[in-house]
């Protein structure tokens, strides 16, 4: 058995990749079930099931889905860029930080335009934490996979240090938590009685934008190029710094808005426990959606049911919550795997000898 | 198959006995990767001590049979007898064992390791270092080769790395040395002295395959030559009794393409570089130093030179993918363009096709369609906020592929499922397409089938009649003297002055591709 | 005068954390391949330790199924990227996240769960000579084999065939593979080898260094390791000393906020991570070097028929 390389990337394989990699990860999950002694078409239908079954999980799933689409759509940008930026999660934390900080200046009078400030301060504070590795990498030439993730520690200390010190509620009983947002900075529910939320709207719409941007512009052309073909991109006079900055604006920009939505949202102040690692979550929906926007969103509905699972597993099943980390990581090995077969194809040797 | 096989008249009857008496005797070779069969039925015999050659064209499947017999590739189908026994070779360790050795065309070196240590990496047996550089120093004197055992393979002339792998074979007492084309990179005397130490090799009993497409050098060195066209054997010959027709009919097929020279008269300066002094970006680059260089409207002009000797930098320069030259260094029509980008300068009219096709002159996964973008942006296929029109270049890319008779599925065609020379006519057509007043072309050819380079030289020369100033960068001297005008030679990141190609022969720009100009041309570049 | 000398012994303590697990990845790195799953691979190694030593109370078997833990980790990681041809950088970071969920998924049990503090071992004679003695001779054994695995390696890499070989497989695989050296298995070795040492280093974490479990304990440790064969421009002896200067930083914070230095711990913790930015804009900053260090197809990946 070896493997042989194709003539043309398989497109089939292209689609299917995701789904094989999906079942070898629930037939594994379902092993883990009965190995840990558990009833796995419970465990299954906690992950599956439960998500879906009812408008309400319906519209958990959306809220869910929605920071990991948003933050996936720029890191499959970034990573087509060849521009590994890993530390989306620290970018949707500062984003949460300056959102929640605006948000935090409100006050009771103050009109419905807050909601935008925030929502600009989010996005704002997402790009400057993204600027800080972009200039890393174009001053120093400083790796930019190590640079974003040492920035996620920071930044989580950042956040910290802000609710256990200057901006933490005087009257919450010493908790490391801000005061709750005024309501007028309340991002608008979509369906009333859920928490889903206009956020939801936008992450549709940047699956869009982001689209017709990457595919339909010389600007989405010029990373395309970068990232694939560097020499080539040189070539065409395309400069390899220009998308590097925009590779990382936007999708700092993204995981910002994502931090500020979730931030105002579903939260309505910051705690040091914003985000249960959407940025990188979302690392695995770029990939699962194959880094392509329309890919991503469904990607984000897969992996939103997978956080959303492991929540329930630890209600009903019991079971730890990083359940969903380790399935998340079987995903991604599974898939990376399965994506070996759009480039090759396996071959069952005959025994090749030596034949006349 | 082997009834099926078509066998010229000249190829000597299969005599029973070569096999036992043969060093190495193949038979029936057959493989086939996913797009092409490789080998297709293919016999070659060598005898011991002969100096044997494999002679082809580009995609003829030379490569693929040598990699057979040393044990790199596995054939679908056929027999190896060695020295009369049967073998069947699993990888090159086993090859090795029998006394296989293999220069690879592209050499199989490590740039931070000494030369001792390279070649201590292509022995199987474990010497120590000191051992090792007593043997090299022992074989160089024996062959005259001139070798440093500690210099790091970084510091090395491509004819001293060239070196290097031979003296790797050597040590290994090889009784079977394969060199795959290995004069490409080298100065017409450093394949001289080549030839000397092959020669003194077969002299002393080890069997010579000598894999290449260069007739007369075929002519000059073997015994015996194994004609391949399209995977299989068309002929077996003694190639000093051929002539040059009768062996590229067996080759292509075909007598070589003629192709015509249409006038052409000699118009203003193009481009023009006056002291342009480069320091290097790369840590195993050149530094350029002041180099002058001009073109005129209507003329080709070559740069000959064997690769590393600053030709990349002098285009990354020329084409404005490296802008640190001061502004006047580099003129186009008299203005200075020296620190404008690649964009720029394609604006005011210099196009440039880069010598790597796959990966700089085209995005190897992207539509032949999305590949216009990259040089082709002025014209029009970019609408406001940057929109591209898609149909456009659709359009545009099939219009080349007619134009320029590519072999292409469409211009949504990945650019990785061409051909080399389909790619290279498409990219070379590209350009050409869009009415450069100058173009730069750097190893135009290289690595392409017969017919598509005629294709090519022709199209360059149609756009040299039409007042185009061209510059072609390439290491092949034949194609230069057929094709430029005026030729300067490159060695060591300093430019020789130009000469008239008429009146330029293949031993004076040898010299000059090892920096031996200035004693002899010092004073004619005064005139000049 | 005593503090300085407490405040050296632990800098060299978190150095040899940091030290192990950067020596595994130089290994790694030096046959071409980068694994950016270290952290994924240590806290595996940090909770299959921890487990060990509480059941069996034998630190040595506590390391060996550390070690060993995070080997066929690496396993899976080198199948992947070596066989199948995967992303390197895409499949270290499946590595990383899948440790970290699998680590604390396995150490749910284990959170109450304490060791006892470990003895140190002193070098006799040495260990009382004032100042220097506490602070350099009086380490866990494991803080001497280090710096003796750094000598082993640098020997290793420079001094012998094998290490030659690997080396050699890192700077140019098509032409080992050309000249008949087993490429895959190489690299695979490596990857093996760079597995069981950061697993050694995770399991020193939990078991010596903070005796007990904590999800997600090794706090970015694998990932400064990294960053460290970069600093140490790829050589054992500059890993050793670099490791020891992140110790010394990491511990600065504890230092600074025991002689009273009114920062917020939240900001002080921030310290090794700004540090190993700041450290690798400085060293990376002038391309060439870097890149005359670097193993040439570091990151690559290499399929012999192409």
């Amino acid at each position: 058995m070896r493997l042989e390389p194709r003539a043309t990337p398989s497109k089939v394989m292209m689609f299917a990749s995701p789904l094989i990699a999906l079942a070898i990860t629930v037939a594994l999950g379902t092993l883990l079930f009965v190995a840990l002694g558990k009833d796995p078409l419970r465990g299954l239908s906690v992950f599956f099931y439960e998500p879906v079954k009812s408008v309400y999980a319906l519209t958990e799933l959306g809220v869910k889905a929605t920071p990991l689409i948003l933050i996936a759509l720029g890191l499959a940008v970034c990573f087509r860029a060849n521009v590994w930026n890993i530390g989306a999660e620290g970018q949707l934390l500062l984003g949460a930080i300056a959102g929640g900080g605006m948000a935090l200046l409100a006050g009771p009078q103050t009109g419905k335009w807050i909601l935008v400030a925030v929502l600009i301060a989010g996005v704002l504070g997402g790009m400057a934490w993204a600027s800080l590795t972009a200039l890393m990498r174009d001053r120093f030439h400083a790796n930019e996979i190590l640079v974003s993730l040492m920035l996620v520690y920071v930044a989580e200390m950042l956040l910290a240090y802000l609710v256990y010190g200057p901006w933490r509620d005087p009257k919450g009983f010493n908790f490391p938590q801000t005061q709750m947002f005024v309501p007028g900075t309340q991002v608008p529910i979509l369906v009333p009685g859920s928490r889903l939320h206009i956020g939801f709207l936008l992450a549709l719409v940047a699956v869009a934008a982001v689209w017709a941007y990457m595919f339909r512009t010389l600007g989405g052309f010029r990373i395309l190029v970068g990232g694939l073909a560097p020499r080539a991109a040189s070539y065409a006079g395309f400069s390899e710094r220009r998308a590097l900055w925009t590779a990382l604006l936007l999708s700092g920009g993204m995981a910002g808005l994502a931090g500020a939505l979730e931030a105002a949202g579903p939260l309505g102040q910051l705690t040091p426990y914003v985000s249960p690692g959407y940025g990188f979550t979302a690392i695995i929906v770029a990939f699962v959606g194959r880094l392509h926007p329309v890919g991503v969103l469904f990607g984000g509905l897969l992996l939103s049911m997978f956080v959303i699972g492991g929540e329930l597993s630890q209600s009903r099943l019991g079971l730890p919550k990083s359940l969903t980390a380790v399935f998340q990581g079987l995903l991604l090995f599974t898939l990376l795997a399965c994506d070996t077969f759009i480039r090759y194809r396996l071959v069952f040797a005959r025994q090749r000898a030596w034949t006349a | 198959m082997a009834d099926t096989k078509e066998r010229t008249p000249q190829s000597p009857a299969p005599d029973p006995a070569a096999r036992e008496h043969a060093r190495l005797a193949m038979r029936g070779i057959r493989k086939v990767y996913p797009s092409v069969v490789a080998n297709d039925g293919v016999d070659l015999t060598v005898m011991p001590g002969e100096l044997h050659a494999v002679l082809g064209e580009n995609g003829a499947g030379k490569s693929t049979l040598m990699k057979i017999i040393y044990g790199a590739v596995r054939p679908d189908a056929g027999t190896m007898h060695w020295n009369g026994e049967p073998v069947q070779l699993r990888s090159p360790n086993d090859a090795r064992a029998l006394g296989i050795a293999m220069v690879y065309q592209h050499f199989s070196l490590f740039e931070s390791l000494t030369v001792a240590q390279n070649i201590a990496l292509g022995l199987d047996r474990s010497l120590s270092l000191a051992n090792i550089t007593a043997r090299v120093v022992t074989k160089a004197k024996e062959y005259g080769l001139d070798l440093e055992p500690e210099r790091p393979v970084h510091t090395l002339s491509v004819g001293e790395r060239q070196r290097v792998e031979v003296m790797r074979a050597l040590l290994t007492e090889p009784r079977l040395l394969i060199l795959d084309e290995p004069t490409s990179v080298l100065t017409p005397q450093a394949i001289e002295k080549l030839f000397e130490t092959l020669r003194q090799l077969a002299h002393g009993g080890c069997s010579v395959l000598y894999i290449s497409h260069k007739l007369d050098e075929i002519r000059a060195l073997c015994e015996r030559c194994t004609v391949l066209r399209a995977g299989r054997v068309t002929g077996v010959v003694d190639p000093r009794q051929q002539s040059t027709a009768g062996l590229s009919r067996l080759m292509i097929g075909a007598e070589p393409p003629r192709i015509e020279r249409p006038r052409s008269d000699r118009g203003v300066v193009a481009v023009r570089v006056s002291g342009l002094t480069l320091p290097k970006q790369d840590e195993f680059g050149v530094d350029l130093d002041r180099v002058n260089l001009e073109v005129r409207r209507g003329e080709i002009v070559g740069i000959a030179g064997v690769s590393g000797n600053g030709q990349a930098e002098l285009l990354d320069a020329l084409a404005g993918e490296d802008r640190r030259a001061p502004s006047d260094a580099i003129a186009l029509f008299g203005e200075s363009v020296g620190t404008l980008g690649a964009n720029a300068r394609r604006e005011r009219g210099l196009h440039f096709v880069p010598e790597e096709r796959l990966g700089r002159g085209a995005v190897p996964s992207l539509s032949l369609a999305d590949n216009i973008l990259l040089t082709r942006r002025a014209s029009g296929i970019v609408r406001r906020l940057g929109w591209i029109d898609t149909q456009r270049t659709q359009t545009m890319a099939a219009g080349i592929i007619e134009r320029f008779n590519v072999k292409a599925g469409g211009s949504g065609a990945a650019a990785r499922s061409l051909s080399g020379g389909n790619l290279q006519k498409f990219i070379v057509g590209r350009e050409i397409d869009a009415t450069p007043k100058a173009l730069i072309v750097a190893q135009p050819t290289w690595g392409v089938d017969v017919g598509a380079a005629a294709q090519i030289h022709t199209a360059l020369l149609a756009l040299r009649a039409s007042g185009c100033a061209v510059l072609v960068v390439s290491e092949d001297l034949e194609e230069l003297f057929t094709l430029t005008d005026r030729l300067y030679v490159i060695a060591a990141g300093r430019l020789s002055p130009s000469v008239e190609t008429a009146g330029a022969t293949a031993e004076r720009i040898g010299e000059w591709m090892s920096g031996l100009w200035q004693s002899s041309a010092e004073a004619s570049s005064n005139a000049a | 005068m005593d503090s300085v000398a407490l405040l050296l012994a632990a800098s060299m303590n978190a150095g040899t954390v940091l030290a192990i697990a950067a020596l595994g990845l130089l290994i790694n790195e030096k046959a071409g391949v980068v694994n950016l799953g270290a952290e994924g691979m240590m806290l595996i190694a940090a909770i299959a330790g921890f487990a060990t030593a509480v059941h069996t109370g034998n630190d040595w078997l506590a390391f060996l199924a550390g070690a060993m833990a995070a080997a066929l980790l690496a396993a899976v990681f080198g199948f992947l990227v070596i066989w199948l041809d995967t992303n390197q950088y895409a499949t270290g970071l499946a590595l990383s996240i899948f440790g970290a969920g699998l680590s604390a998924f396995a150490g749910i049990g284990y959170v109450r769960e304490k060791l006892p503090a470990r003895g140190l071992h002193s070098i006799p004679g040495l260990a009382d000579i004032p100042f220097i003695g506490p602070a350099l001779f009086k380490h866990h054994p494991m803080v001497y084999l280090c710096i003796a695995l750094t000598i082993a390696i640098a020997w290793f890499l420079y001094r012998s065939r094998p290490g030659l070989v690997l080396r050699s497989v890192g700077e140019s695989p098509e032409s080992a593979h050309a000249l008949g050296l087993p490429v895959r298995w190489i690299r695979f070795a490596a990857v093996i080898v760079g597995g069981a040492l950061c697993g050694l280093a995770g399991a020193y974490v939990s078991v010596i260094y903070t005796p007990l479990w904590v999800e997600g304990m090794t706090a970015g440790k694998g990932w400064i390791a990294l960053a460290l064969t970069t600093f140490a421009t790829w050589r054992p002896a500059r890993v050793l000393v670099g490791a020891y200067l992140f110790g010394g930083v990491t511990m600065l914070q504890f230092h600074l906020q025991a002689i009273g230095v009114q920062v917020a711990s939240q900001l002080l913790t921030m310290l090794p991570y700004i540090a190993t930015i700041v450290v690798l804009a400085l060293i990376s900053r002038r391309p060439h070097w870097i890149r005359a260090n670097m193993p040439a197809s570091l990151g690559r990946p290499f399929h012999p028929s192409h």
